[in-house]
C-alpha cells in the first residue's frame, strides 16, 4: 500500500492534477474564512458591476486629504473620460480638416490630444458636416479644456434655511489614503446580474459542485461496483440479467434519462443532493462494465479458488480476494465519475433543470444566470469566464490524476 | 458471411430491445414521479385564476388530452400508436403548432451540425493522437497537456468562449441563430451563404471539444500497440517501419470506433447544450425552450427523438465495426 502510494506520487501527471485539485479545495475552505457571509446576498443594486476596488465616495470626501503634484494626473484624467466614440469622432474631425492621420494610434491618448489642440478650430466648418455634429465637437472641446484646467469640485451642505453652504473644496491635486476611507469594497470579479459578489459566489458554487460530483461519483461507483462484482463473480443467470440491463443503459443516453427524471421531479423537489443522486443513478453503467471484465479475469485465479475451497463466504471472497485487485480501477473510475458528474450538473442547469435556485449556487446555475442575462454579449466576462475556467480546471485536474494513475497501474502505457 | 449475419442479427435484436426499453422509459418515467404532470401544467395555465370550477375544467381537459384518466397499459398503447403516426400532440408553448412539426424543422439543423462536427473532431483527434504517440519527444510533451485541457473544456464553455472571441470582439461571425433573422428559409445563394456563416462557430466549437478527448485516447492506444510484442517481432524480422506503423494504427483505431460508439450519447448531449448558447435552431434549443415554458409534450418528444438518434448512430457504428474488425465476427463463434 505504502509502496503503491509512493509510486503514485512519483507520477508527474498525477501530482500535477492532485496539486491543482488540492489548491481548488483549499481556496474553497480558506476563502470563506476571510470573506464570510451568504454568497447569495445581493450587495449591488445594479447588474454586472465591473471587477475592481470600490471606494465609498461619501466616506472619501470626508477623509483627510494630502496634496500631490503628479505630472501625468491631468492626462490620465482625460484619457479616462475620453470614450471610444469620442476618439472615433476626433479621428473623423482630423480627416475632415485633412490632417495627416497615417501614423495615428487611437490608443495613444497623448498624441490624440496633442493633435486635437493643433487641428481643432471652432471657427472652421468642414464641408458637408451637419450643425449637430459641429456643436458636438464644440462640447467635446469644452469638456476636454475643463478637464485640463484644474477646476474644483465643491461640497456643500444644506443649512437650516435650506440654502447650500460650501463646506469643502476638492482640488484636482487632492489625494485620499484608501486606509483612511471607512468603506472600501474589493470585488476582484465584480458582481453578477443580481448584484452578488461573483468571487464569493464562485467559491461557494465550486464547493457545491464538487460535492455534487462526489455524491454522484459515490452513487454511480457503488451501484456499478456492486453490480459488476455480482455479475463478474457469480456469473450465470445473474450475469446475463445484469449485463442485459447494463447494455441497455449504456446505449440509452444518460443525458436523456437525466432530463426526463429532473423534469418530472419538478423544481421544488430538486435540491443539490437530489440532482447529484439522479446523476449518479444515470451514469453507473460504465463502471459496472469495466469492473465486471476485471472480475472475470480474476475469478479463476489460484488464490480465489483456494478461498473457495476453504469455504469462505461469497462476501468475504469478494472483499478480501477480489476487491484489492481491482481497487485501482475502481478509484480511477470514481475520479472520472466525479468529473463527469460536475459536468452533468452544469449542463442540466444550463437547460434550466438544475438544482433549486434559492438555496445554493452551483457552477452550472452561475453559468445559467450569466447566459440568461446575456453576460456573453454585453461584455461582462467576469460573470461566465471564471465559471468555465473553474469547471475546466476541476475536470482537467481529475483527468490528469486519472491519466497518472493509469500509467502507474498499466505499465504498457508508461512513457 | 454466416458470421456477419449472426453478428448483425444480434446487433439489430439488441437495437430493438433497447428501443422498446427506451420508449417505455420515456413513457413511464414522467408518470412514475410523485408530481402529476397534468396538475403541474394546469397549475401553470391557471395561474391567477381563482375560479375553482374553471381550474377543474382545465385539469379535466388536459387529463382527457393526455389520457391520464385511462389505465396505465391503455395509455401506453395510445402513446405508441400516436408516436408511430408521428403524432405527439400539440405544443403548449408554440400553440397551435404540432410537436412533430416543431421537431421536423429542428432535427435537420441538429443532424447537419453535430454529425459532421463530431466526425471531423474524431478524425482530427485521432490523427493528432497517433502523431503524438509516434513522434513523442517535444511534440508529445506539448500536445498531451493541451489536448487534455481542451478535452476538459465543457462544450458549452467552448461555445461561449468562441462566441465572445470571434462573434462579439472580432465580429467575423454572427453570434446567434442558424441564419440571418431577416431571412425566411428558402433555396437561394444568399440564404446558403448566411447559413454557412452561422454554421462556423457552433461547428468549430464542437470540433475543438471532441479533438481533445479523442487525441488523448488515441495516443495511449497507439503507445500500447507500439509496445506490443508483434511490433518488436516485426522489427526483428526487418519489416519496414512504415508498414509496421500502418498495422499499429489500424489496431489502435479499432477501440477508438467502439469508444466513439460508447461516448456518442454524451457527446451529443454536450453538443445539444452548446446549441443553446448559439440559439442554433436545432433540437437543443427546442428542448431549452420546451423546458423553460414547461411544454411537456415537446420535452417528451424531443427526448424520444434524441434517444432514437443516438440508438441509430450506435447501431450504425456497431455494424461498421463488424466490417473493419474481423475478430468481432469471429468472437460470435466462441
Amino acid at each position: 500500500m505504502k509502496n503503491t502510494l509512493r509510486q503514485v506520487f512519483h507520477s508527474s501527471k498525477f501530482v500535477g492534477g492532485f496539486t491543482i485539485f488540492v489548491l481548488i479545495l483549499l481556496t474553497m475552505i480558506i476563502y470563506p474564512l476571510f470573506n464570510p457571509g451568504n454568497p447569495l446576498q445581493q450587495i449591488g443594486v445594479g447588474t454586472f458591476a465591473k471587477p475592481g476596488t470600490y471606494v465609498n465616495l461619501y466616506d472619501a470626501t470626508k477623509a483627510p486629504t494630502e496634496t500631490f503634484r503628479l505630472e501625468d494626473a491631468a492626462e490620465k484624467r482625460m484619457a479616462n473620460s475620453l470614450s471610444e466614440e469620442d476618439k472615433v469622432a476626433m479621428v473623423e474631425w482630423f480627416t475632415a480638416v485633412e490632417a495627416d492621420i497615417s501614423d495615428l494610434d487611437t490608443s495613444d491618448t497623448d498624441k490624440m490630444l496633442e493633435m486635437w489642440e493643433q487641428y481643432y478650430d471652432p471657427t472652421v466648418k468642414p464641408k458637408g458636416m451637419i450643425r449637430a455634429k459641429i456643436n458636438y465637437y464644440k462640447r467635446l472641446d469644452n469638456a476636454l479644456k475643463e478637464l485640463g484646467s484644474g477646476d474644483t469640485v465643491i461640497i456643500a451642505d444644506k443649512d437650516e434655511t435650506g440654502a447650500l453652504v460650501e463646506t469643502k473644496k476638492i482640488l484636482d491635486t487632492d489625494y485620499v489614503n484608501t486606509n483612511a476611507v471607512a468603506n472600501v469594497k474589493s470585488l476582484p470579479l465584480g458582481t453578477d446580474n443580481f448584484g452578488r459578489d461573483v468571487l464569493k459566489e464562485l467559491v461557494s458554487a465550486t464547493g457545491t459542485s464538487i460535492r455534487i460530483g462526489l455524491i454522484a461519483g459515490i452513487v454511480a461507483t457503488l451501484i456499478g461496483l456492486t453490480l459488476g462484482l455480482l455479475a463478474g463473480y457469480v456469473g450465470g443467470f445473474l450475469d446475463d440479467f445484469i449485463m442485459f440491463i447494463t447494455n441497455i443503459f449504456t446505449v440509452i443516453p444518460g443525458f436523456v434519462l437525466l432530463i426526463l427524471i429532473s423534469y418530472s421531479l419538478g423544481q421544488e423537489q430538486r435540491g443539490a443532493a437530489v440532482v447529484a443522486t439522479v446523476i449518479g443513478f444515470t451514469s453507473w453503467t460504465w463502471t459496472c462494465r469495466s469492473v465486471r471484465s476485471q472480475v472475470i479475469s480474476l475469478r479463476n485465479r489460484d488464490h480465489v479458488n483456494l478461498s473457495k475451497l476453504s469455504g469462505h463466504s461469497l462476501f468475504r471472497i469478494v472483499l478480501t480476494d477480489i476487491l484489492p485487485y481491482i481497487a485501482s480501477y475502481v478509484v480511477m473510475a470514481f475520479i472520472l465519475q466525479v468529473s463527469s458528474g460536475i459536468l452533468s450538473e452544469a449542463q442540466l442547469s444550463l437547460l434550466g433543470l438544475g438544482p433549486k435556485t434559492t438555496e445554493v449556487p452551483t457552477l452550472g446555475l452561475m453559468m445559467n444566470w450569466a447566459m440568461l442575462y446575456s453576460a456573453h454579449t454585453n461584455g461582462s466576462w467576469w460573470a461566465y469566464f471564471p465559471v468555465i475556467l473553474t469547471i475546466t480546471l476541476i475536470s482537467f485536474s481529475l483527468n490528469l490524476m486519472n491519466t497518472g494513475l493509469d500509467q502507474v497501474f498499466n505499465p504498457t502505457l508508461r512513457d | 458471411m454466416k458470421g456477419y449475419r449472426k453478428y448483425f442479427g444480434k446487433k439489430i435484436l439488441w437495437f430493438v430491445i433497447t428501443f422498446i426499453v427506451a420508449v417505455v422509459l420515456n413513457f413511464v418515467l414522467p408518470r412514475l414521479m410523485p408530481a402529476d404532470p397534468v396538475a403541474a401544467i394546469t397549475g401553470k395555465l391557471a395561474e391567477g385564476n381563482s375560479d375553482a370550477s374553471a381550474v377543474a375544467e382545465i385539469y379535466e381537459r388536459y387529463q382527457k388530452e393526455f389520457g391520464t384518466n385511462l389505465p396505465m397499459i391503455e395509455q401506453f398503447f395510445r402513446f405508441c400508436k400516436n408516436a408511430i403516426h408521428g403524432n405527439f400532440g400539440l405544443s403548449f408553448s408554440q400553440y397551435p403548432r404540432s410537436v412533430s412539426n416543431i421537431i421536423t424543422s429542428a432535427i435537420g439543423w441538429t443532424i447537419a451540425l453535430q454529425f459532421p462536427a463530431i466526425i471531423v473532431g474524431w478524425l482530427l483527434g485521432n490523427i493528432l493522437g497517433a502523431l503524438a504517440a509516434y513522434i513523442r519527444k517535444g511534440y508529445d510533451k506539448v500536445l498531451l497537456p493541451v489536448a487534455l485541457f481542451l478535452g476538459n473544456v465543457p462544450a458549452f464553455g467552448m461555445a461561449v468562449v468562441m462566441l465572445v472571441i470571434f462573434g462579439v470582439y472580432l465580429k467575423i461571425a454572427p453570434i446567434a441563430g442558424g441564419y440571418a433573422y431577416d431571412m425566411i428559409p428558402h433555396l437561394s445563394w444568399d440564404f446558403i451563404k448566411s447559413v454557412i456563416s452561422h454554421y462556423q462557430l457552433p461547428f468549430w466549437s464542437i470540433v475543438l471539444v471532441s479533438i481533445g478527448g479523442q487525441a488523448v485516447g488515441m495516443r495511449s492506444m497507439s503507445i500500447y500497440e507500439l509496445n506490443a510484442d508483434y511490433v518488436k517481432y516485426s522489427r526483428f524480422l526487418g519489416i519496414k517501419d512504415r508498414k509496421i506503423v500502418g498495422y499499429v494504427f489500424r489496431n489502435a483505431m479499432l477501440p477508438q470506433v467502439t469508444g466513439l460508439a460508447m461516448s456518442i450519447g454524451t457527446m451529443i448531449g454536450g453538443a445539444l447544450v452548446a446549441e443553446i448558447i448559439f440559439s442554433y435552431p436545432g433540437l437543443g434549443s427546442t428542448m431549452y425552450t420546451a423546458v423553460t415554458a414547461a411544454d411537456y409534450p415537446l420535452i417528451s418528444a424531443t427526448t424520444l427523438i434524441i434517444t432514437i438518434m443516438v440508438l441509430l448512430v450506435t447501431l450504425f457504428l456497431d455494424i461498421i465495426y463488424g466490417f473493419i474488425d474481423p475478430r468481432v465476427k469471429a468472437a460470435q463463434f466462441e
